[in-house]
Order: structure tokens, then C-alpha cells, then sequence
């Protein structure tokens, strides 16, 4: 609770934070929406073309604000110097993780309904359309956006502060094949066993089945969590050992200091 | 038997045989030392002697090579909850989240150290150290001094039975390290605290530790009261004493201390 009224005081508190959580998204929606109207006066030979950017665009949202939500939030300690008071207090590291996934959660809920009600706006986009499908695709990319980020972060307490670029990087280094844009048929076929491999993928695709007016997308959802469970605990793992190394190599202690 | 169950309740902290090497760069060479209820212990050596790196490892970010540590009886990594509850540590390079008003700090560490009566607790540490006009300023507009301070605050919110300090007087002014230093005094008297004290500024080290710890290329050389230390090494002042170590001016035969 402690670390969430942290979060909550930093984050309302500094007017760069918030429009660096808020600006980016609506301008990504703003920019995309005109972008896929444009190509719809060009070819309108498929108009659910605009609802699967639209889509997608508040979706990966979600996962990339999750991911930032860890790595971003443990970055953010590191540079105000404060990391090691945090580390020495009373907590377990579970419980410093288990913060930033709630402060996740609240910035996603807060950024996704603001991209939603000016996707309707704008464009009369309604993610609602998605139904009852929208739950656990939202849950399956939350899931995936925090692995990402307790990666991102495991990455960090291996390679030190070079590897800060990270935090922002990695959402976008999965993008090219998590299918966000286009279906897994547009890749190579060499590729297509890699975008398969991740969890986002069957959620975007999932996303694309709805909108295309396919209810039946329980096997997306399916392979999405099995591989989003495998992930998580592989990764959790992978930081534990990664902390622990940074611990015996004395890295810990030169990056929180 | 009740002699040792007493023996083994006051020793607080207790470091045995411990040894951390980075690679070949040995850090700390096989020290050992314990510290019991309510003393004030100076660990003092150059840079790079080590006393970071033990400091370090009671705080459990770096795990040792080898050797054993025990804060309260516990290993402070597999019970780390548990130690830290009963530890707090301040240090002159360790700040506090710069765009949080300094209540809303302590009030969060408060709820991080499970303090009940956190706005009565808060005050009376804000008054102690006369800082309680600043309760409202934003913490990164504090000045060094009021930062050293409230970061204090924030070290004692949790009544800490062990506190490590890690130079708390570094880059004060001469009028407020004075102050802070009659303050941790007296705080220390009055709670029977038990400290570990990393300084640079040999005379905080001679006011407020009655034990002091010479580390020297990862070995206590020299552990006493600083009368004992000065009497050993035939100087006049600590800081003599430190100066003629750095630089190999004196034989580093070994000074055990009492509790050796």
C-alpha cells in the first residue's frame, strides 16, 4: 500500500509523467486513425480496415504501458537515487513488483478509456463491439506486458544502466511479430513459427476474428494464456536469478546507489 | 547456559570469517566482528578498504564469498523482512523521491515500515530535528542539511533497534554537522540504540562511536575504543591514524578489540 501511495504521489504529482503516459497514446490514436481514413478514401474495399488499426492501437497500448509500468517505474527510482531506501525497507521483492503491477493497471484503465472514448469520437470506433471477447484479451495482454517488463528489468540488473534503453525498446523490438498490425500470414513463412511463439499475437488476431464478426475465438484466448503462464513463470524465475547475480557480482549494489 | 542465551540476545550484529572477492579483486578478507545492544561502532577505513562492501552485504545487496552474518540472530537474506523491520539505514547518498512533498515521504516509508500513529510519529521526528516548517516543502528544494535531516527522520521512523549510517554528516556545513551529531547522541542514548557508523569526518567518529573498526585492504587491522587505536599507533588524532594507514605509514599489526 506504501508503494502504491508512492506511485500515486509521483505520478499526479508530475505534470511530465502524466503527459508522457496520456500524450503518446492519443497522439499514436490520432495519428493511425487519420492515417487508416486516409487509406480508406483511397481503397474502400475493406472497411473494418480502420477498427483493426483502431484496435490495435489502444490494444498495444495496453501492453506497452504494463511493461513500462515495471521497467519504467524501477528506472524511475533508480535515477532519483531512491531505489536503495526501498530496497532496505521492510518488503519483500514480490511485494515491490506486485505495486508497480497495480499502478500498471490503473494507468492502463485510466490511458485505455481515454483512447476509447476518442476513438468513438473521432473515428465512431466503439472497442465495445469487441464484446465479451474484451476481458481476457485485455487480460492476456496485461499479463504479457508485465512479463515483458519483469524481463526488461531482469535484463537491467544483468547489464547495469547501458541497458536502460530497454524499458522502452522491447515492446517495440516483439511488435514486428506479435501480428499487431497484420495478420501472421503477411510475415515470411520463416518468421511465422516466431510470431506463434508469442502470446500477443493470438490476442491480436483474436481482436481482428471479433471485429471481422467471428465469436468463436476461444482458441486464441486458449493459446494466449497457455503461453502468457508459461512465459510468466519462466520469467520470473529468469529475475530472480538475474537479481541474485546482481547480488553476487555487486551490481545491485552499484546500480541502486 | 542463561549466560550464553543472554550473551546471545545482546549481540546484535555478528560477522564471522566473512570474505567477498569480485573475481581475483579481493574486497573483504575473512573479518569478523560483532556488535552488541546500544554500541555506537565506527567502521573507518580509506577508500576502497572494504567497509562499503561489508555495509553492503548487512544490508543484503551483495552476497558473500563466503563466512557468516547474523543481524538479531538471522541471516539478513533469508529473513530479510524480518531484520529490516527491526533496521533502518540513512546515508548522505541516498536520497528520497525528489517530487514528493516531505510528509508524503515519511508518511510513505511509515507504511512501508508498518508504523502505527504515523502523523504523531512523523511530527515528533520532524520536531526532534527541527525541520517540522519543511513538513510541506517539496523534498527535491530541500537544502543539503535539511535533506541529511529528514532523511534521519526517516531512519529512526521505525524505533530501529540497529541503524547503519553511512557518512549522514557528508557535505554539512560545520554548524549542522555539529547538530546532527548531538542529535544522533542523543537519540542513541535515549532509544539504547545500536549503530554502525561509516565516516569520513574523524571527529564524528571520535564524539559519538565508542568502538572503532580500522578495515585496511579488506582486513580489520585495528579494532578499539579511539583512545586504545591512538595510544597503538602513536598518534595524535583518528584522522593521524587514518592518513598514516592509507599510506602505509605505520605497520598494520593487528589491534584486537574487547569483543574479539
Amino acid at each position: 500500500m506504501g508503494l502504491c501511495n508512492r506511485y500515486f504521489y509521483i505520478y499526479t504529482r508530475s505534470g511530465f509523467r502524466l503527459l508522457d503516459v496520456i500524450f503518446w497514446p492519443v497522439m499514436d490514436l490520432v495519428v493511425w486513425g487519420l492515417i487508416a481514413k486516409y487509406f480508406m478514401r483511397l481503397n474502400s474495399d475493406n472497411p473494418t480496415a480502420v477498427s483493426f488499426l483502431l484496435g490495435a492501437i489502444i490494444f498495444f497500448n495496453i501492453l506497452n504501458r504494463a511493461q513500462q509500468s515495471i521497467s519504467v517505474s524501477f528506472l524511475e527510482d533508480l535515477w532519483s537515487r531512491n531505489l536503495l531506501n526501498a530496497f532496505v525497507a521492510p518488503i519483500t521483492v514480490a511485494e515491490f513488483v506486485a505495486s508497480t503491477f497495480v499502478v500498471g493497471l490503473t494507468q492502463i484503465f485510466a490511458v485505455s478509456l481515454i483512447m476509447s472514448v476518442l476513438a468513438f469520437c473521432l473515428y465512431t470506433f466503439n472497442i465495445l463491439a469487441i464484446s465479451f471477447a474484451l476481458i481476457p484479451l485485455f487480460l492476456n495482454l496485461l499479463f504479457m506486458g508485465w512479463s515483458v517488463g519483469m524481463f526488461t528489468t531482469a535484463l537491467i540488473f544483468r547489464f547495469g544502466h547501458q541497458a536502460e534503453a530497454l524499458a522502452w525498446a522491447v515492446p517495440f523490438l516483439i511488435q514486428p511479430v506479435s501480428a499487431v498490425f497484420y495478420p501472421v500470414s503477411v510475415l515470411p513463412d520463416w518468421l511465422q513459427p516466431v510470431a506463434y511463439m508469442v502470446p500477443a499475437t493470438y490476442v491480436f488476431e483474436g481482436m481482428r476474428a471479433v471485429l471481422s464478426g467471428n465469436v468463436e475465438i476461444a482458441s486464441y484466448l486458449l493459446k494466449a494464456a497457455g503461453l502468457n503462464i508459461f512465459y510468466f513463470i519462466a520469467i520470473s524465475i529468469f529475475f530472480g536469478a538475474m537479481l541474485n547475480s546482481a547480488r553476487e557480482r555487486g551490481a545491485l549494489a552499484k546500480l541502486v546507489l | 547456559m542463561a549466560a550464553d542465551i543472554e550473551s546471545e540476545v545482546e549481540t546484535i550484529v555478528s560477522v564471522e570469517k566473512l570474505h567477498k572477492s569480485f573475481g581475483k579483486a579481493v574486497a573483504i578478507d575473512e573479518i569478523s566482528f560483532q556488535i552488541k545492544r546500544g554500541e555506537v561502532v565506527g567502521l573507518l577505513g580509506a577508500n576502497g578498504a572494504g567497509k562499503s562492501t561489508t555495509i553492503q552485504i548487512l544490508l543484503g545487496l551483495i552476497a558473500q564469498t563466503s563466512g557468516k552474518v547474523s543481524i538479531f540472530g538471522m541471516d539478513p537474506w533469508k529473513k530479510r523482512v524480518a531484520v529490516l523491520q527491526r533496521c533502518n539505514f540513512s546515508s548522505a547518498y541516498v536520497a528520497l523521491p525528489y517530487n514528493l512533498k516531505v510528509i508524503e515521504n515519511l508518511d510513505v516509508f511509515a507504511q512501508l515500515y508498518g508504523v502505527s500513529n504515523r502523523k504523531k510519529k512523523i511530527e515528533e521526528l520532524l520536531q526532534l530535528f527541527e525541520v517540522d516548517h519543511l513538513a510541506q516543502k517539496m523534498t527535491g528544494g530541500l537544502s543539503s542539511g535539511e535533506s541529511t535531516r529528514v532523511n534521519l527522520c526517516k531512519a529512526l521512523l521505525n524505533d530501529p533497534e540497529f541503524l547503519l549510517l553511512d557518512e549522514p554528516t557528508a557535505s554539512l556545513d560545520p554548524d549542522i554537522a555539529d547538530k546532527v551529531r548531538k542529535l544522533l547522541a542523543q537519540v542513541q542514548a535515549e532509544r539504547h540504540m545500536t549503530v554502525l557508523y561509516t565516516s569520513h569526518n574523524m571527529r564524528d567518529v571520535q564524539e559519538l562511536c565508542q568502538r572503532v573498526l580500522f578495515l585496511h585492504q579488506g582486513k580489520i587491522i585495528a579494532e578499539g575504543s579511539s583512545e586504545a587505536i591512538l595510544s597503538h599507533f602513536g598518534q595524535e588524532t583518528l584522522e593521524e591514524v587514518f592518513i598514516a594507514i592509507a599510506r602505509n605509514q605505520v605497520t598494520t599489526s593487528l589491534l584486537s578489540g574487547e569483543h574479539n
